[in-house]
């Protein structure tokens, strides 16, 4: 048994919440996140930033960051609103959306900043 | 103008094919068409056995009969309106049948099937006869009720984008206490998996009431929700004896809280399944649907029913899900075949397309589609081959892939998720991900034990990209 790994996630650990796509890699780089991002705008999915106290992560309505990007392409105007997020609340999980009109979905759903964990 | 003067009755046996073989008959929108693989008996002319299959399946008996004169048959025969060669098969030979619309009562799959797949299969003008496609025009499935949520909804109920879904079925299927058994599903959903699965046959035995299990794998759910705050479900089996039975287990599933049940839509049968999947969309829950005795039906490939006629009706049906092959790991013609019928179980309207098997454009309209589940005999590896192929909208099913794990479920679930993150990551980034699977997986595995382990476990695929499967190759 010894080598034998125990799998490290607790209830008391809020380290072991995980929230959805990419939660199980590492942080992604500034690099990684601009290819994301670059993956939205190809797709042509409206990008939409969310943003939440830890405490209330498991709810559907995070707070909107102001109104999704409709039409916007310019990849360093996305990662510059998801930035200003994080520093106006720099206790709170942002997220980065693709909001897809056509399935009426969302392509893509990534958590980009994690808040202060509870 | 008067037509309907210039019948009149004559007794005994005629030709099928002065009814129905109509070569220069053109289809109506309002038609339902069948293409059926026909070997006919020798002698028969392949003419007279497509008629006589559009007539055994339609209005037609083995000789004329007075009351015939009493209806307009025009208005109510199966027509064979077209013969073509099977590619690579000398015998066989494709009959495209259409049927009007007033042979069909509205929005059952049952009386479509109860005439087109009834009597006609054991037809002795034909050695052996095989549904290879159907085209269900839009009248019809608008009548139908369809999936009880459809993909776009499952996501937004369970809170997952941007990937397809995990899960695993538990394993040894039968035999667990409910106790023990909730200890699996709970180690499988805190290590990562969106889903549990009920194995077919597990539904209450002796070893495991039905009710022992929902109430444990609740409580797996709970608390693997509340460690990982992510959603979770557990496919509760409701197929049961009875209808009244399998009403009282969602019932009691629904009491729970939980956000999934499952069926087996052909051992169920199909009323019960269209009764249950009208409750699953009554009541707020999702529905998993397995498909054993599929192989009955589907695999002989000059007798039966395709398995894409089995997918198209339980789209019609109902269900969320649908278990449909793994593609990895099988035999040639599997790939292009399986892209057809998942095709069809998501999209809005899918395009005629032989290469894929697919013999009629379908029209969907609005209804919604279904997740394709790749199930059985999948392990990490593989991993990057699935989400080539199946894409984002699909659940893929690793059971013994996460149970097998040397250092037990979670880790074995939290393998896979780590390949199937880093597999959609590489995707996302535009890079080949079937070609360069080895080195995504490797990469991934440098933060994660977990996946190191399970890739030292199984043995890597050897990725073939030269293969071109070509279904009339399959067929031979």
């Amino acid at each position: 048994m010894s080598n034998v790994q125990d799998y490290p996630s607790r209830l008391s650990d809020p380290a072991s919440r995980k929230m959805g796509t990419f939660a199980y890699l590492p942080q992604m780089s500034k690099d990684e996140i601009r290819k994301q991002v670059e993956w939205i705008v190809q797709n042509g999915w409206n990008p939409a930033i969310e943003h939440t106290e830890p405490a209330h992560a498991t709810s559907n309505y995070w707070y909107m960051w102001k109104l999704p990007m409709f039409g916007e392409t310019d990849v360093d105007a996305i990662l510059s609103e998801l930035e200003s997020c994080h520093k106006a609340n720099p206790d709170n999980h942002v997220r980065l959306l693709g909001y897809d009109n056509f399935t009426q979905s969302q392509g893509a759903n990534m958590i980009v900043y994690r808040g202060t964990p509870v | 103008m008067n037509k309907h003067v210039t019948k009149t009755y004559n007794a005994g046996v005629k030709d099928y094919r002065s009814t129905y073989w109509e070569p220069e008959y053109s289809v109506r929108e309002t038609d339902i068409l069948a293409c059926f693989k026909v070997i006919p008996q020798d002698g028969v002319p392949r003419e007279e056995a497509a008629a006589a299959v559009a007539a055994e399946s339609s209005t037609g008996t083995w000789t004329t009969v007075w009351t015939d004169l009493l209806t307009d048959l025009d208005r109510y025969k199966g027509r064979a309106y077209r013969i073509e060669d099977v590619p690579g098969h000398d015998d066989a030979f494709y009959a495209f049948v259409a049927y009007p619309m007033e042979l069909f009562e509205e929005g059952s799959v049952v009386n479509v099937f109860t005439s087109i797949v009834g009597n006609v299969f054991g037809f002795k003008a034909v050695r052996s006869l095989r549904l290879e496609d159907v085209r269900f025009p839009i009248w019809f499935v608008t009548t139908c009720f369809g999936p009880p949520h459809g993909i776009h909804v499952e996501r937004d109920k369970m809170d997952k984008y941007g990937r397809p879904l995990l899960g695993c079925t538990i394993k040894p299927k039968l035999g667990l206490s409910a106790k023990n058994y909730g200890r699996a599903v709970y180690e499988v959903l805190r290590g990562g998996l969106d889903f549990s699965k009920d194995d077919e046959n597990v539904n209450s035995q002796p070893f495991m009431r039905w009710r022992d299990r929902f109430l444990f794998c609740q409580e797996a759910i709970d608390k693997a929700e509340a460690e990982t705050g992510e959603r979770k479900g557990h496919y509760m089996n409701v197929t049961a004896p009875t209808v009244e039975e399998m009403f009282q287990r969602a019932e009691f599933a629904k009491e729970l809280g939980t956000p999934i049940v499952m069926s087996d839509y052909l051992t169920l049968g199909w009323a019960a399944h269209n009764s249950l999947s009208k409750w699953c969309r009554d009541n707020g829950l999702l529905l998993h649907v397995h498909r054993a005795m599929h192989a009955v039906l589907d695999r002989n490939p000059n007798h039966g029913i395709n398995f894409r006629v089995l997918a198209k009706l339980l789209r019609l049906l109902g269900g969320d899900h649908l278990h449909s092959g793994t593609v990895v790991g099988k035999l040639e013609g599997d790939r292009e075949a399986t892209l057809g019928w998942i095709d069809l179980l998501r999209e809005r309207h899918v395009k005629e397309d032989r290469d894929r098997g697919i013999f009629f454009d379908q029209d969907w309209g609005s209804m919604p589609g279904v997740f394709p589940v790749a199930s059985g005999g999948i392990h990490v590896w593989h991993m990057p081959a699935l989400v080539a192929i199946f894409g984002n909208d699909s659940v893929l099913q690793f059971g013994g892939g996460t149970l097998g794990h040397p250092w037990g479920n979670a880790a074995g679930a939290a393998a896979n998720r780590v390949a199937l993150e880093a597999c959609v990551q590489a995707r996302n980034e535009g890079r080949e991900i079937e070609k360069e699977g080895k080195d995504i997986l490797t990469k991934a595995a440098n933060h994660s034990p977990e996946l190191k382990v399970a890739m030292e476990t199984w043995k890597e695929i050897k990725f073939e990209f030269d293969t071109v499967d070509k279904l009339d190759i399959q067929h031979r």
